[in-house]
């Protein structure tokens, strides 16, 4: 199986799509002519002309709207953020309009758009620009939001997503862009939407996780078996539709948790999970829930200070070993 | 004038354009654009059965049947009339929450606008909707939208979607004048002009954003120049107060988005007689009695109804007899909308998600006695 980086896998999933479907197209800041601000639309531009790939101005607020009037007038619009700081400005049309209109309208109108871009830190871009926009849309009924963790993932999750009839938040990583890099199959494959994956299977505790955390999860589970703790990874994947089952599922055969995220800790993901944990499998745990998650406060600048704020492998490690009392 | 003030608002009498008293189209001629005698009744029809069904909307609110906003569009009639019945079936229409006349002249039937209205599974939106959200895929009117200019870059979504798809069809996007303050008036015309998307912004100054006079807030005198920052966009006003005047424009407009692709901007000059919503008074605290009565004195249903009758397109008779028609049908869409059903609470989750909500995000509702 080829090995492809996370960007290539995304850029393999909107060639093949568009090639699949004429209704597909693509819009943002810099998606054409530069190739896209992190090279995630390389090349379509060429490929399938303005009118399939266009440059926007730089007015979040009104190409996110225009994606979804485009949707519901019969085009599957993918709307790429350059990252999801700047889609705060388009907030309004991904949840006053997007999520609502097919309810609104007693399911006349549809609205199949997928908004897409990086989230969360990278390396020193400071409190504007390294935020995990998560939570502020898995809040939200009518919206789905993807949080891919793999290349393989992303490949097959975005191709759901673009054929998904609900508007979808997709939800990659600036860091993973081209430091993840996995094996993706040749032959076509969808990844469901909401459904969790077990990346590692363990035994006595299990790590609940998405996105880049994943990675972090995986290295600390890594760490802890040479102590003879094995540690379940189980990959979100998709936060909203939450794939409760799978969390319940793991949690009954290891009775231990840890629920972990790059966000800030108020009402994130982790929240919800810790909480959907105590509802379904209160009597199965052996000890309370522990939650990994950035610290709470924006973003600083300084180099030591960003290492200190964002979560780790060795923060989950030492969670996990909270838990399992070692 | 200082900024701020309490109390009524009086804005200088040179600063309120004056209603015009002739040279309308139709005015001492027969030519009425060259529209037929029966094309020029329906107009007439349809301005008479928007007023009388949102009198009978308000005097329901009263009763507590209808709930939530609702804003009523009376005294601007000639603006939707004028603007939609010159399009085709396969164009679109998308507006704000003051949307009641825009659906009926669309073609939504009077019940399924009051059925929606007082919240029933007959509604256009099946209940789920109410005042601000009236929709008919069917009729591609794409709704009824309730934050302030949310809806014109969807408007410039749908041009694209035609432009795309090699069509002829155009967008009417309808919206108020706070709408020109907003980054998405902005955003949405630049868009627009710059890809040629073939959408129609139709402006419609009624003079006051909820309650705050236009001129109070906006940094230039006529709204129409504000489109003209974009080069490859048309910029004109016209009297929305007379419903040949609009649809004379709105003609124009068409054919320019038909043909060429261009975009227009429109503004329509009109005035809504009653408060913002069923919540304020039709004048007292922001405008005056005497002003809000004379633009009643414009009123465009009698203005065009007097044309009508001096030019013999009409008689006295003809007008009584549609004027009872659209008061009994407006009785009828009550009673039907009386007489339907509510949304099945069944209902809830149907139209959240088109491929059906999860059933395991249920679970988080399940504590709730109704879905044990």
């Amino acid at each position: 199986m080829p090995v492809l980086s996370y960007r290539d896998a995304l850029n393999e999933a909107l060639r093949e799509e568009m090639e699949r479907d004429d209704s597909i197209f693509i819009i943002g800041e810099e998606v054409g002519e530069y190739d896209g601000a992190y090279k995630v639309s390389k090349g379509l531009l060429e490929r399938f002309g303005e009118w399939r790939v266009r440059d926007a101005p730089i007015a979040e607020l009104g190409f996110a709207g225009l994606g979804v009037g485009a949707a519901m007038s019969g085009l599957r619009p993918i709307v790429e953020f350059m990252t999801w700081n700047f889609a705060l400005l388009a907030i309004d049309e991904v949840i006053n309009s997007a999520a609502k209109l097919h309810q609104m309208s007693g399911g006349q109108y549809t609205v199949p758009v997928v908004f897409r871009g990086p989230g969360g830190a990278a390396l020193q871009l400071a409190a504007q620009h390294s935020q995990s926009p998560e939570p502020w849309y898995a809040y939200v009924p009518g919206l789905k939001v993807i949080a891919p963790a793999t290349a393989k993932d992303a490949k097959g999750l975005l191709k759901s997503a673009i054929r998904d009839n609900d508007p979808v938040v997709f939800i990659e990583s600036e860091i993973m862009y081209s430091l993840v890099k996995d094996e993706v199959p040749e032959e076509e494959y969808l990844t469901p939407i909401g459904k969790a994956e077990v990346k590692r299977e363990g035994t006595d505790v299990t790590i609940v996780c998405h996105s880049k955390l994943v990675h972090q999860s995986l290295s600390a589970a890594q760490a802890l078996a040479q102590d003879g703790i094995e540690a379940e990874v189980l990959d979100l994947r998709t936060v909203r539709p939450l794939d409760v089952p799978a969390i319940i599922e793991s949690v009954e055969k290891t009775n231990r948790a840890v629920v972990a995220e790059e966000g800030w800790p108020m009402c994130n993901i982790g929240a919800q999970v810790v909480d959907d944990i105590q509802r379904e499998a209160f009597d199965y745990l052996d000890a309370p829930i522990a939650r990994v998650n950035g610290l709470d406060v924006p973003m600083p600048y300084a180099k030591n200070l960003e290492k200190i704020v964002t979560p780790n492998a060795q923060h989950v490690a030492e969670a996990v070993r909270h838990v399992c009392y070692s | 004038m200082t900024e701020g003030t309490s109390g009524p608002m009086t804005v200088p009498p040179d600063e309120v354009p004056p209603p015009p008293a002739n040279g309308r189209p139709g005015d001492g001629t027969d030519d009425f654009l060259g529209l037929t005698r029966d094309e020029c009744v329906e107009l007439l029809r349809l301005m008479v059965l928007s007023r009388r069904f949102e009198e009978k909307a308000a005097e329901v609110y009263q009763t507590g049947k209808i709930g939530g906003f609702c804003h009523l569009y009376i005294g601007q009639e000639a603006v939707a009339v004028g603007s939609i019945t010159p399009l085709r079936p396969d164009d679109h229409v998308i507006t704000a929450y003051r949307d009641h006349a825009q659906a009926i002249v669309r073609g939504i039937t009077p019940n399924a606008v009051m059925a929606e209205l007082y919240g029933r599974v007959d509604g256009c939106s099946k209940g789920f909707g109410g005042s601000m959200h009236m929709f008919d895929k069917s009729l591609n009117f794409l709704g009824g939208h309730g934050i302030v200019g949310s809806h014109l870059p969807l408007a410039a979504g749908v041009g694209y979607s035609i432009r795309y798809r090699g069509g002829d069809q155009v967008c009417l996007c309808f919206f108020g004048d706070s709408v020109v303050n907003i980054g998405a008036f902005h955003e949405s015309m630049n868009m627009a002009a710059r890809w040629k998307l073939p959408v129609i912004f139709l402006l419609e100054n009624n003079q006051y954003g909820m309650g705050t006079d236009f001129r109070r807030v906006t940094a230039v005198k006529e709204l129409k120049d504000r489109g003209r920052a974009y080069d490859g966009l048309v910029s004109l006003d016209v009297d929305g107060m007379d419903v040949l005047a609009v649809r004379q424009a709105m003609e124009e407009a068409i054919e320019r988005a038909r043909v060429e692709k261009t975009p227009t901007f429109m503004e329509a000059r009109c005035f809504r007689y009653m408060g913002h919503s069923m919540a304020d008074p039709s004048h007292g605290t922001y405008r005056t009695k005497e002003e809000v009565e004379r633009w009643r004195s414009d009123d465009p249903i009698l203005d065009f109804s007097r044309r009508l009758l001096e030019a013999g397109r009409l008689t006295e008779a003809e007008y009584d007899a549609m004027d009872k028609r659209a008061i009994d049908a407006s009785e009828a869409a009550a009673e039907f909308a009386d007489q339907s059903p509510f949304p099945d609470p069944d209902a809830i989750y149907q139209y959240i998600y088109a491929d059906g909500y999860p059933d395991d995000m249920k679970r988080r509702d399940a504590w709730r006695k109704e879905f044990s």
